[in-house]
């Protein structure tokens, strides 16, 4: 049934999915700020480029600033009244916060009556709705191993000298687009997706959809080999095992074109040692994965691609 | 005679006549000294920074000189995680966003809720749920405190992503603030570890389940789990595999609440310290909050330095 704001409702005031509402605004809104501050930086370094005289004497923030001003300030008192500010305004907002709303407590815990949706906590929803495309190896411990990994690999692999200290679009546009792709699409979208549009037996109900407790899916996936009917086990296992391998290729090759787009991103490959070149492929390979299972799934209904007695992908 | 005299005066003798005598003396003059006394402690009182109380326990005169100013931040060993001076537009909101110090703050807020809430939490199966209803009906302010801990948690989730996204932004991992990013990404996932090992522990319907499912991809790693890639080939079964040494057994059970308890509440937050204590020193140590950085131009980039990095870094926003 659709038009149900009711089972909107439901889901939206559940106590613990406040906070998702709260990231569905806190996101957007942040993200939106690092950007107006970033526009701000470009306009200025777009003019100190056009201008060279400009450049030798400009303070070069963008921020005002005169001859003769003290370039630092006292941290008492004009940080710590900061600090002290922003501790009272998140006090009063925890207090209001707890004064109107309870934290949830459910029946005792039974391990014979199954909780249907049964949800892990909201921010690993990202971790839990992979689990559709991938198996638990891979979405429960492979790939949060991967984010973590992939995450401090960041300031090794980032050849990019330009933009420390300040925001900046123009000066990052790669880094910039991998990382907001990866938290915003990959992980904020999916929590989204994971509290708000999965139902009973995480299958996808649209918001103002009924959750039907005896809805089935008969969504019939296949494994890639089975469209191409290869039956032999030993020849779909090398088919399969030769598709990841075209995957990685073909993507790898793309990636490699990504980066020699422009002839700023040129230069910067150019300081890349091959250590990092091989860990930056890797790495966006594997986070390329992800969205092209779903593509798989999504598209063309297919539930593994290579099938081994082992493990499955 | 003068004896005679005296006594002819009606002068009190003998032992009584020379206490008295005596005590009378004294309370002449102890009453000039008690008002002189007295008026000293009232003026003292108009500033008492001047008194040796103060004076030992903060060490620096309260007055408007840089130096001073300097002083009362150095000298003061929760303040002394600042420097004394900093860019002047770090302070622009639009930089920091606030978000490191508002997860900290909350992480103490936590700290504190949390330990009261041991007060009334007994990790055992059956009397947990009945501690948290207790909290909730008869323990005054209990639910306040728990709702506190709760929201506390999940506001700081919030605010550990929005600072990491600024950072990731304001490129403040870059050379040389790589090392911290790395203690910042592992404070994360102590951070979200923190909250789901909470999450078991009013061991109601919500956290068995949600307990249960996370743990049971445990079930699935690779060579470790008795479901995982190789695993069965390595001899892995459901009581000796990783998600067993989480549980403390093959189900989520008493065993698992008490190790959850323990994680939650002694280990992870001893470990989280010790790396905030290092975020926060690598911080200073790394010259400072990254900016608001001059901007720098392509046609300035230089080759990349090789060889050892200057130890003492210049603060940065100087140029
Ligand atoms: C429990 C979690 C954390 C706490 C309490 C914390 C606290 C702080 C504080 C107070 C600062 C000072 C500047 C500011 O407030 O922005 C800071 C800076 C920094 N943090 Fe964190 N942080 C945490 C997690 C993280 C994470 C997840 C990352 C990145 C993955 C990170 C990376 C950094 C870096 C690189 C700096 C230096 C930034 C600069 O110089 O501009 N931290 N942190």
């Amino acid at each position: 049934m659709w038009g149900d704001w009711h089972q909107l409702w439901q889901i939206v005031s559940v106590p613990d999915n406040v906070p998702i509402v709260a990231l569905l605004f806190l996101v957007p809104f942040y993200t939106w700020y690092g950007f107006r501050e970033a526009f701000k930086h470009d306009r200025l370094i777009a003019q100190l480029e056009t201008d060279p005289a400009m450049a030798k004497t400009h303070h070069r923030k963008p921020y005002p600033f005169k001859t003769g001003w003290e370039r630092e300030l006292h941290v008492w008192p004009y940080l710590m009244r900061i600090e002290f500010l922003a501790a009272v305004i998140l006090t009063v907002l925890l207090m209001v916060w707890s004064i109107t709303l309870n934290a949830p407590l459910e029946e005792p815990a039974n391990p014979n009556l199954t909780m249907n949706p049964s949800k892990a906590p909201w921010y690993f929803l990202g971790l839990q709705e992979m689990l559709v495309y991938f198996d638990p190896w891979i979405a429960g411990v492979v790939m949060p191993t991967l984010i973590i990994i992939g995450l401090m690999a960041i300031p090794y692999i980032d050849a990019n000298p330009l933009g420390n200290g300040y925001y900046t679009y123009k000066q990052r546009k790669f880094s910039i687009w991998t990382f907001l792709i990866g938290f915003l699409a990959l992980w904020c979208v999916m929590i989204v997706i994971g509290t708000f549009i999965r139902g009973p037996g995480w299958m996808w109900f649209w918001p103002t959809q009924t959750w039907d407790h005896n809805r089935l899916d008969f969504a019939v996936n296949r494994n890639l080999h089975e469209i191409f009917g290869i039956e032999n086990r030993w020849v779909a296992m090398g088919f399969g095992a030769t598709v990841v391998g075209l995957f990685f290729v073909v993507s790898g090759y793309l990636m490699h074109r990504l980066c020699m787009v422009t002839e700023f991103s040129r230069k910067i490959y150019q300081r890349m040692t091959l250590l990092q070149i091989i860990t930056l492929h890797t790495l966006l390979i594997l986070m390329l994965s992800l969205p092209a299972k779903m593509a798989a799934r999504l598209l063309f209904r297919i539930k593994y691609v290579l099938v081994t007695p082992w493990f499955n992908i | 005679m003068p004896e005679e005299n005296d006594k002819g005066a009606g002068k009190p003798t003998g032992l009584l006549g020379t206490v008295k005598e005596t005590v009378k003396g004294d309370l002449a003059g102890l009453k000039g000294v008690l008002v002189e006394k007295g008026k000293e402690e009232l003026a003292a009182l108009k500033e008492p920074e001047k008194t040796q109380l103060f004076r030992s326990i903060f060490r620096v005169k309260r007055d408007e000189t840089p130096r001073s100013r300097a002083l009362s931040v150095l000298t003061n060993v929760f303040f002394h995680l600042h420097p004394a001076k900093i860019n002047r537009d770090a302070v622009r909101y639009s930089y920091t966003w606030g978000m490191g110090g508002m997860s900290f703050y909350l992480f103490l807020v936590l700290t504190i809720t949390g330990v009261l809430l041991m007060f009334y939490y007994h990790p055992t199966k059956g009397q947990a749920y009945r501690d948290i209803l207790y909290l909730h009906h008869d323990v005054p302010f209990g639910q306040l405190l728990r709702n506190m801990h709760r929201w506390g948690a999940h506001l700081m989730i919030i605010a550990v992503w929005l600072h990491m996204l600024r950072v990731f932004l304001t490129g403040s991992y870059k050379r040389p603030r790589e090392f911290n990013w790395c203690v910042g990404v592992i404070l994360m996932v102590l951070t979200l570890l923190l909250s789901f090992t909470g999450y078991l522990l009013p061991d109601d319907q919500l956290g068995f389940w949600a307990v249960t499912v996370g743990t049971n991809m445990a079930r699935a790693t690779p060579l470790l789990g008795h479901e995982g890639p190789f695993g069965a080939q390595l001899g892995m079964t459901a009581f000796n595999d990783v998600r067993f040494a989480l549980l403390g057994g093959s189900i989520v059970d008493a065993n698992a609440l008490l190790r959850a308890y323990i994680w939650h509440c002694i280990a992870i937050p001893l470990i989280a310290s010790v790396f905030m204590g290092v975020h926060f020193w690598r911080v200073r140590k790394d010259g400072g909050i990254s900016g608001p950085a001059p901007v720098m131009l392509e046609s300035e980039m230089k080759e990349e330095k090789k060889g050892p990095r200057p130890v003492i870094l210049r603060p940065s926003g100087t140029r």
